[in-house]
């Protein structure tokens, strides 16, 4: 089968490469860019693990096309922290409340949470829970990973507010 | 798991998608949003030789509310419904609806239009529209045509669709304004389709209801629009005898599977419990 030509920003580089129409972004992320950290978990759109910034809104990279994506801006789980290797808000929030175990779901976690922080800056704790509600974990029972999103909406609202 | 292998087509019209379908019968498909089609070409359950993705057609993706005429672009996601301050003004069975499906990813490239299409009786919107007597639009090689959706679905993922038509767009007449809505839906978790859904849209003439619409989700292999529940609350003051009527005529008309939701007893028993909560909240929304 004959390749496409597909072009897209991902974590804000140009990224210009040749797949097969049938190559999902997942497979096009992790194997011919190397970005590792979204994962494949159930494969089926129902856990979230793959979860990346499309256009800025969270999909599940496991059932999109990669050549669906062309013309795209993606940010993963990589383009979140700062250049210099800073954590982002949620990332250190995650550390300091115990937000993961094994970390598997983290990556789609910590992206999709990104986002929802985007959308709305205050959530509630129902608001979190129904936001993250496309992501499974199966260790924390969610308690912490809930607590570390809170705080770290705290933590964007005040250095918003110091600006 | 990889999909099969596939040429990707991205036109810009309806009119070359239809060329596309047509050029490819029986063996090209549509893709919106994919969250149905990419699993089940995963497992191998769809083969396209040609995909035909629609993004790229803007007039697909709009949403036209002119007073109660309301008609919304096959390619709209369950995102942009949800986000649309004129459908939730005119019609909030909508958006009621569209947070009860899936989870946030799948609602940002989930579409109406993908939703009803393809005939997955677990889907929820086909009842809707089958409630609000809703018309989809369909362009094919000879034209367009439109079918009431009250006679879309003829068995799970069999329609009146043929193979060289597309879905553009679904229209209907929002409810007067003053109508009470309600979607309950009964599911073992977010992302799974119901165990039994109902969707009741009704309007009151003082304490008397003056018209009532029922529709049911995944308690048959089709979408069910339950006129004779319908019609068991019009004329009455939804007094508990009335609801009783509408909920076992409902119940009357469901034959779903047993699956993991439960045995088919039930699911049907769902559906009446479903159907008594979608009336007392749409009462309660009513004025």
């Amino acid at each position: 089968m004959s390749k496409i030509d597909v072009k897209m920003t991902v974590n804000g580089k140009a990224v210009e490469t040749k797949t097969e129409p049938r190559t999902l972004l997942i497979h096009l992320l992790r194997e011919d860019l190397n970005l590792t950290g979204p994962h494949i978990g159930c494969d089926t759109s129902h856990c979230g693990a793959c979860t990346v910034d499309l256009n800025g809104k969270s999909v599940k990279s496991c059932t999109v096309f990669a050549a669906q994506a062309e013309g795209a801006e993606i940010t993963t789980i990589e383009g979140i922290a700062k250049p210099d290797g800073t954590l982002h808000a949620l990332q250190e929030a995650f550390r300091q409340h115990h937000g993961l175990q094994c970390g598997f779901c983290t990556p789609g976690m910590i992206t999709r949470a990104y986002r929802l922080l985007q959308e709305n800056p205050n959530p509630t704790e129902e608001e979190i829970r129904y936001g993250i509600s496309g992501n499974l974990c199966r260790c924390t029972g969610y308690q912490n990973i809930v607590k570390s999103i809170q705080a770290a909406a705290e933590e964007l609202s005040v250095k918003e507010a110091a600006e | 798991m990889i999909p099969g292998s596939f040429d990707y087509h991205r036109p810009t019209s309806v009119d070359e998608a239809v060329g596309l379908l047509a050029g490819h019968a029986g063996n090209a498909l549509i893709l919106a949003g994919g969250h149905s089609l990419i699993p089940m070409m995963k497992l191998r359950m769809a083969m396209p030789e040609h995909l035909i993705d629609i993004q790229d057609i803007a007039s697909l993706s709009s949403i036209e509310v002119s007073g109660p005429q309301i008609e919304i672009g096959a390619n709209v996601t369950q995102a942009e419904l949800i986000a649309s301050e004129d459908l939730e003004q005119h019609c909030p069975i909508l958006r009621e609806t569209s947070l009860q499906i899936a989870d946030p990813q799948i609602r940002n490239v989930g579409t109406l239009g993908g939703n009803v299409a393809n005939g997955d009786p677990g889907n929820d919107m086909p009842a809707i529209m089958q409630l609000l007597d809703a018309t989809y639009v369909l362009s094919g090689p000879d034209g367009s045509r439109e079918v009431k959706a009250r006679d879309f679905y003829e068995a799970a993922y069999f329609t009146t669709r043929d193979e060289a038509e597309m879905l553009t767009s679904i229209r209907f007449t929002a409810p007067p304004a003053g109508h009470g809505s309600s979607y309950m839906k009964q599911k073992r978790k977010i992302g799974d389709y119901a165990t039994a859904a109902a969707g009741v849209v009704l309007t009151m003439s003082g304490d008397t209801c003056a018209s009532a619409s029922i529709g049911l989700t995944n308690v048959a292999d089709t979408p069910l629009w339950a006129e004779d529940a319908s019609n068991a609350l019009i004329g009455t003051t939804l007094d508990d005898a009335a609801v009783s009527a509408a909920v076992d005529a409902a119940k009357a008309i469901t034959d779903p599977a047993a699956d993991g939701r439960g045995p088919a007893e039930y699911r049907t028993h769902v559906a009446g419990i479903m159907v008594q909560r979608a009336i007392q909240a749409a009462h309660q929304r009513a004025n």
